[in-house]
């Protein structure tokens, strides 16, 4: 339910983009999906593949995901680290004065299109 | 075949959607609320309470719900408006369907659910928004007038993940968090806490049946949303109650 508001949604976005630019067919599509995004990929696919054949500017698209990982930026010691292997905590002065700085994105990094 | 960079979120659309939406909200002078929590965490109870407590502020209620109208029965069993809005399945509300939802509320409700205002001057906005249904021939004291509202809940659908993720266009979030729940969905649920203005937690009439630490709660919300307002609040016994009222009424009036 979850990835097929979200597909609903970039639908939309990529309609924009075509009015836009005068575009008439998609080609391509490259996503850059965060590791802590919650987008869980293959449900997306399949969200996609469902709803682009019933979507004529976007029937013979194909999609890219590139995933991008998640990092947290500590506050306490001014380091970066891998949020997905230490969470919360920093591993270096255990503070938990921490803030994710990437890895909760879903963009539309670009398109092919013609 | 030429590649187009776009750089932009996939949500895009839907923040222009929101913006415009708040903007709207902004011009006729009336506070969206989007209220946001797991299902059964007593929404529609609390908005009953709110509705029969913040008496002459005109409130109208939207009903996001995948299936069924038994929220919007109970809040047009209180007088209030409402409308009950179906998601088609979908698990949040976006600020297009609120747009479209707002629409509805404006301009089909019957003229039995229209306020009447006596004169002009009273309408609270400049532009002449409350634009008569009726002309005052037929109506003593003057003409029906569209509904206006001072505020305007939006009950999202009962989940804490989806709608956190979706501007809706509301000028504040307010999350529920009912006792039953537990002190740990901060840790479980971190982005609805973080887009929260305000966390209302539910039921405090039932804290001593629980092992639910009112004080570990807040350290966790604040954790992760230093500037979260909370109320602990009881809909069925009132109590606090009249902190969150007083809030609101604030945050009604600095959004004019």
């Amino acid at each position: 339910m979850h990835e097929m508001g979200i597909v609903l949604h970039l639908a939309k976005t990529l309609d924009e983009t075509a009015e836009e630019n005068k575009l008439s067919s998609i080609g391509k599509v490259v996503l850059q999906i965060g590791e802590v995004s919650g987008i869980m990929t293959d449900l997306f696919t399949d969200a996609w593949d469902y709803f682009k054949v019933r979507h004529p500017i976007l029937k013979d698209s194909t999609l890219e995901l590139e995933t991008l990982p998640a990092v947290t930026w500590c506050d306490s010691c001014k380091s970066k680290y891998e949020t997905v292997k230490y969470g919360r905590e920093c591993p270096y002065c255990h503070s938990g004065e921490t803030w994710l700085i990437q890895g909760d994105e879903c963009v539309i990094k670009e398109i092919e299109a013609e | 075949m030429k590649t187009i960079t776009l750089n932009a979120s996939v949500t895009a659309s839907n923040e222009r959607d929101a913006d415009a939406l708040r903007a709207r909200m902004r011009a006729c002078g009336t506070l969206l609320v989007n209220v946001m929590s797991s299902p059964g965490a007593g929404k529609t109870t609390l908005l009953s309470r709110l509705i029969r407590d913040l008496d002459g502020i005109r409130i109208a209620v939207m009903e996001a719900d995948i299936e069924s109208d038994v929220d919007a029965k109970r809040i047009e069993a209180l007088g209030a408006s409402s409308i009950q809005v179906h998601t088609s399945g979908m698990c949040h509300m976006d600020a297009g369907m609120t747009a479209a939802a707002f629409d509805e509320l404006q301009q089909t409700l019957p003229c039995s659910q229209a306020i009447q205002l006596p004169s002009a001057q009273n309408l609270p906005c400049s532009q002449g928004r409350g634009t008569a249904l009726k002309g005052g021939g037929g109506v003593k004291g003057g003409g029906w007038v569209r509904p206006d509202f001072d505020l305007i809940f939006l009950e999202n659908v009962g989940n804490l993940i989806c709608p956190a993720e979706y501007d809706t266009g509301a000028g504040l979030n307010l999350m529920l968090l009912s006792v039953p729940e537990g002190d740990d969905k901060p840790l479980k649920y971190p982005l609805m806490f973080q887009k929260s203005d305000a966390l209302i937690v539910t039921k405090t009439d039932t804290l001593r049946y629980f092992n639910f630490d009112l004080s570990k709660c807040e350290a966790r919300a604040r954790a992760l949303n230093p500037n979260l307002k909370i109320f602990p609040v009881s809909a069925k016994n009132g109590e606090g109650m009249d902190k969150l009222e007083t809030w609101l009424k604030q945050q009604m009036d600095e959004f004019r």
